[in-house]
Formats: structure tokens, sequence, C-alpha cells
């Protein structure tokens, strides 16, 4: 297998989950947010645990056995989540960059919240690996020493960190400090990291749907329960632990270390850092994407747009106008995504408008509305003029398609009319009535599957749109209508879309058979 | 518009009950528990090999001045500022620290370590470990820390018996002017 196999693989993947389980209760859609509720897991747990560490070398070890010696008891179930959840945390970080980088969203407007999260990786690193030497058994000791050792074989410290780790007497409460600065600072210092890497991106999740968030605390919770973490011994420097029950999500650097070399993993883990660091920049045949226009004359300063923008890349202003209150849209072209779902939410997008040009109150000029409008026209016109009328003709369907989503299959019928969007978002709902009116028999809007979006909130603003939940919405009498459908399907799952199509004729020819 | 009656669903639910959902639920979690449940513990790992111990070099050590204080000439004297016209000239940078191990009477370390700081007139430090077979074994450590003598200032030769896993720990006690093992 390529590796320009993996991202298709990953997309078969989700499909496959989202098919099983739902898109809500897939996990791999919702890593992100995931990872959030491991650290929030981890946030509360290590303040129970804190409150009974003794923070001295000499007294740590017994204060956290302690917690494991009465079984299940509350210290020791969240000393034992405490750890699962931060392998959980690891693991789930780590899906959720490979994720990102599999569908290529490190890019453009996407490079402030890659790079932002890719600076956390030190951090959770430091964070985790710290944890397991405030707990001073067996463990602990070797990672502290491996860490110092590791720390040391960078020329400019001078070598001597792991001289504190020579003998039980090196181990200092002073020392024993900086561990709990490490372990409680560091943490810290990720909460601000966290909110930063959210900055921007409107409505970021940082709370998984519900049945995800209790399915992944109760698996947790069992895990907990049946598997209760165990110290090993407490630390004694006289002697290495002849077999050690390591945790191979967060200390597997040890290992390598003392298999490979210190020069090897800083190579490994710096050249790692900087490439995911310069990967935003690297130049690539992907084009900017065009971003979104105002036209100052056709904006009222509604904020529908300010609202619904997923990348937070409009801002309200002082209209030229000068008006009293008057508020413009303004787009700053750095974090515009060019998904055009400001279109579809704008007042001033609807087709009925009698101008000849239809301009409103943001267009992307790459596909602005006013051509939309004129292929719609124009192809419901031509659909009239060469269709048969004869009786199993029963009009045109005009399938309205997300370019990031499914297609129809290459055979679909003379009966569909596609018009792809750049994302179903861009879709102004009045669209739908307007082809309705105009000769259209029936409506299919394929938005991509809900948090599969590419632009992350199209689908579900689309679908609010529709349902009559969010402004601009569909007016009430097409709501239920069933000659209009609104279809979830990813890129490669056309047959969702051939399927609606299907059952969309079956409708239509049932209406007319009894109309008959 | 056309009005056609209604048949099938709309789009297809973002949540999916039913048993297929639930047993695609239990599987999902329960290979995530296992992922966890395991890779947190297992496999087990031995950082040394069953009959090893391990010695531990470390030594932080400040050499001998790499010359001795000079008197400067009225000349000298004549050139500096008034507030710096010191009489003696010390020099700041210091001796290299030179260490060798042998054990069992062969070599298994020879280092040496440049004194730190700009003006190179911190300690040095080496580091080492070296994984050994545990039992009875003879040391003979030196280490020089004066540029300007040619054999080692200090040694020591000892023999231990190590116990597997055992740390040894050769190091230098800087206030009594001796190289010791623990
Ligand atoms: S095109 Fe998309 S990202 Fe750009 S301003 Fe409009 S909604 Fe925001
Ligand atoms: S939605 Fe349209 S009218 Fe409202 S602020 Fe945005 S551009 Fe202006």
């Amino acid at each position: 297998m390529s590796l320009a196999a993996a991202p298709k693989l990953w997309r078969r993947l989700e499909q496959l989950l989202d098919r099983a389980l739902g898109a809500r209760a897939n996990p791999i859609r919702h890593l992100g947010a995931l990872a959030f509720l491991a650290f929030w897991l981890l946030a509360l747990s290590g303040l129970w645990l804190y409150a009974v560490l003794d923070t001295s070398a000499s007294g740590a070890y017994a204060s956290i056995e302690a917690l494991s010696r009465v079984p299940w008891s509350i210290g020791g179930v969240l000393r034992s989540m405490h750890r699962y959840g931060a392998d959980a945390f690891v693991m789930l970080t780590a899906l959720h960059l490979l994720r990102e980088l599999l569908h290529g969203r490190f890019r453009h407007f996407r490079r402030f919240s890659w790079l932002t999260g890719s600076a956390l990786l030190p951090i959770i690193a430091v964070s985790a690996v710290g944890g397991f030497w405030l707990n001073w058994d067996r463990l602990g000791q070797f990672s502290a020493t491996a860490t110092a050792e590791w720390l040391d074989a960078l020329p400019l410290l001078g070598s001597t960190l792991a001289r504190n780790f020579l003998t039980t007497a090196n181990v200092s409460d002073r020392l024993f400090s900086l561990f709990v600065f490490v372990h409680v600072g560091m943490p810290l210092l990720l909460v601000f990291g966290l909110w930063f890497h959210i900055q921007r991106i409107t409505r970021a999740e940082v709370f998984p749907p519900r049945p995800l968030a209790v399915g992944f605390l109760a698996t947790l919770l069992a895990l907990a329960l049946a598997l209760p973490i165990q110290s090993q011994g407490p630390a004694q420097l006289a002697s290495i632990p002849p077999s050690l029950a390591i945790d191979w999500f967060i200390l597997f650097a040890h290992p390598l270390m003392y298999a490979t070399s210190a020069g090897l993993v800083w190579a490994i883990a710096m050249v790692g850092f900087l490439a995911l660091l310069l990967l935003p920049f690297v130049p690539t045949r992907i084009a900017r994407p065009t971003v979104a226009v105002v036209d100052p004359d056709n904006c009222s300063g509604c904020q529908r747009c300010f609202v619904d923008c997923p990348y937070a890349a409009i801002t309200m202003a002082a209209h030229p106008s000068k008006r009293a209150g008057h508020q413009i849209a303004v787009v700053d072209v750095d974090l515009c995504a060019g998904c055009g779902i400001c279109v579809g939410a704008c007042p001033s997008s609807t087709p009925f408008r009698h101008i000849e040009e239809l301009v409103t109150g943001i267009d992307m000029p790459q596909q602005a509305l006013t051509t939309l409008r004129s292929a719609l026209r124009q192809r419901l016109q031509q659909h009239a003029q060469s269709s048969p009328h004869d009786a199993a003709d029963t009009g045109p369907i005009v399938l309205f398609r997300c370019s990031q989503g499914a297609d129809a299959s290459a055979e679909t019928a003379g009966d569909v009319i596609t018009l792809p969007l750049i994302c179903t978002g861009q879709l102004p709902p009045s669209f739908i009535d307007y082809a309705l009116r105009d000769g259209a028999a029936a409506v299919v809007v394929a938005t991509c599957r809900l948090s599969g979006c590419t632009y992350r909130l199209g689908a579900q603003w689309t679908s609010e749109r529709l349902s009559g939940a969010r402004e601009p919405h569909l007016r009430a009498a097409y709501r239920d209508a069933p000659n209009v459908m609104l279809i979830e399907a990813d890129a490669g799952e056309n047959r969702e879309i051939d399927m609606g199509l299907t059952t969309m004729r079956a409708r239509l020819t049932q209406f007319k058979a009894t109309s008959v | 518009m056309v009005e056609v009656p209604s048949t099938a669903p709309r789009a297809a639910p973002a949540t999916r009950r039913g048993p297929a959902a639930w047993v695609g639920q239990i599987i999902l979690y329960g290979l995530f528990a296992l992922t966890i449940g395991v890779f947190s513990h297992w496999p087990p790992y031995h950082h040394l090999s069953g009959d090893e111990a391990l010695v531990k070099l470390s030594i932080v050590h400040a050499g001998k001045p790499v010359s001795d204080c000079r008197q400067r000439t009225p000349e000298e004297l004549a050139k500096l500022p008034p507030n710096m016209r010191a009489a003696t000239n010390c020099p700041r940078e210091r001796s290299p620290l030179v260490v060798e191990l042998d054990i069992d009477g062969k070599p298994a370390a020879r280092m040496s370590a440049p004194p730190s700081g700009l003006s190179r007139d911190g300690a040095s430090a080496v580091y080492r470990r070296l994984p050994v077979a545990a039992g009875e074994r003879e040391f003979a450590v030196r280490m020089r820390d004066n540029a300007r003598s040619a054999g080692f200032d200090y040694t020591l030769e000892r023999r231990v018996t190590l116990k597997p896993a055992q740390v040894l720990v050769i190091d230098f006690d800087p206030h009594r002017g001796t190289l010791t093992l623990q």
C-alpha cells in the first residue's frame, strides 16, 4: 500500500464507523473533543491526587500507595483513571493529529490551528512523563533517571542532571518541588495553549456528543476498576528494577534511548517537531482559497455571516454609509476558508429579487450567487424544452451538492440537474423554493456527513436552515415537503445520493400515478 | 410546486440505535480499553539482562588552573587602567579532567572532559553508564585534574562483588579529595 492511499483508507474507516454507530457516536470524528474530555478528566482527578500527595521525596510514594491499598476506593479509582486518562489523552492527541494530516488540514487558513496544536506536543510530553516522577516508585525512578540522562546528552546543559539520581540521598525535597512544578505548571501552560489552539475556529467542539462522552468515561472507569494501577515498589537508586511494567504510550522514548542512543532520540524528536512546524509552509499546488467579498450596498450589518462563519474570519465594523449604528461585515483574508457558508447565511442572498445580476451582501467571486441562479434557470428551461413530456417523465430533480462530498453516479439520468456548490452551507434556502416554483419537480440537497464537513459547520447549518431551526430558514411549507430531501454523504459515498434520487423518483412517480 | 405524498425518510440519522449500533459500540470501546489496558503495562521492560549490574561513572570536578599565578611586570601594570592594576595575574582556565576506568584489568572507559564555561573556568563533568556482568570484579579508576602533571593525581583500586541489578557509583569526594565507590 502506498502512502497516498492512507487518506482514502482513513476516510473509509470514518464512513464505516458512521454507518455502524452514527456520526454522533463515531469517535474518530470527534478525536479533538475526546482529547479535551480526557484533559478535563485529568485535571479533576489530578486535583484530587494533588490534595493527598505528600510532596516530599520521602513521603510521596507512601501517600500515593495508600490510595491503592483499599480496593475500589475513590482515591484508588481516581488514581487509575488519572493514568488511563493520560494514556487516552496521548493516544487521542496522536490520532487527532494524524486525522488532520491525512485530511490535508494544515495549510492556508488552517495554519494557525496546526502550528498552535503542534506547539502543544512538547508540553504534553513533559506533563505526561513528569507525572510518573511524582509517584516516586521504581518506574518514576527509571523515568526520571532516563530523562535526566537524555537531557544531559545536550552539550549545553553541562551534563550534570543525572547526578541527582545517583543515590537516594541526592534526591532532595527541592528536587521534588521541581517535579511538582513540572507536573502542575506544564498542564497549566497546556490549558492556555489549548485555548490558543481553538481561537481561530468558532464553536470549537471542546466536549464530545453526550453518548460518546458517556461511553468514553464509562470505559475508563471500567478499566480502572478491573485493572487498578499499582505502584512498583518505592524508588531505590542503589539498584535497577529488573523488570518494569512500563507505560508504552508515554514512556516509550526511554527504552528507545537505551536501545539506540540519546542522540538518536533527540534527532527523532527535533526532526519530527520541525517537520510538523514546517509542513504548512511547504509549497503546494493546492491554491489558496478565493475569499469572500462583501458588497457594502447589500450588507445591512445583520451579523448572520459573522455568527455562521466557522473560522471567525468575519468581524463587524462601522459601515461606510456612516449611518449611526449601521455595521458592515469585514472579511479577514488570512482566515477565510473560502467556504461560502456566509453567502448561505446572508438575507440578501435571495434569488427572488428582481434584479438582472443578483448581488448579495457577501459573495464568493469564484462562484457568485448570480451564476448559480442563472445556471439553475437555464438548466430548468433547457429541461422544459427538451424533455419528452411523456407519461414516464416526472419532471426534473435539482440536486444541490457539496463539491467536497459525494457526487451522483456518472450514469445519473437526464432528469437530474446537478449544481455543485463549494459547500452546501453556501446555499441560501430560498433557492429551494425558487427552484420548485421555477419548474423543478423536486430538490435534493446533498451535504457531507455531520462532523465530516470539510468546513466544519456547513452540513450542520444546512440541516438547521432546512429544518427551520436556523436563519435564514426554508419556508415552512417546504420543510416537510416530500419533494425536498436532505442527504448526508461523504466523498465516495455516491450510492447514498443514488439511493436518494431513486427514492425521490419513486415518490414523484407515485404522485403522478395518484393524481392522474 | 408539485405536491407529492411522503414515503421515505430524509437524511441518514446522525445517531443510530438498534442492536447493530450497540454491538458496534461494545466492540469499539472494548478495543479501546484493551489497547490502553495492555500497552500501559505490557510488554515488561528489562533494563538490564538478568545477570547484569550497572556501573555509573559520574564525576563533576573543577580541574587545577592550567598555569601558576605570575607577577605582572611594571610595563604590563602601566598598560592597565589604574583600578585594575593587581600585581599577580592568575589564569582562570582550568585543566581538563581525564578519567580512566579498567574493569578486571581491561580498559572500560577513557574520558577527557573540558572545563565548562566560556572562559573554561568551570567544573568538568563525566558521566558514563556501563552494564557489567555481576560477580566479583576488579575496578581501577584513575583521574588527572592537572594539565601540568604527567601521571594521574588520584587513583583507586578495589575488588567489588556486584549483585545482579546493583548500581555501583564511581564518584569523586571533593572534601576528602578521593575517588569513591558506593
Ligand atoms: S467564506 Fe467561509 S471562512 Fe470565508 S468568511 Fe465566508 S464563512 Fe467565513
Ligand atoms: S449576512 Fe449579509 S447582510 Fe448580514 S452582515 Fe453578513 S454580509 Fe451583511
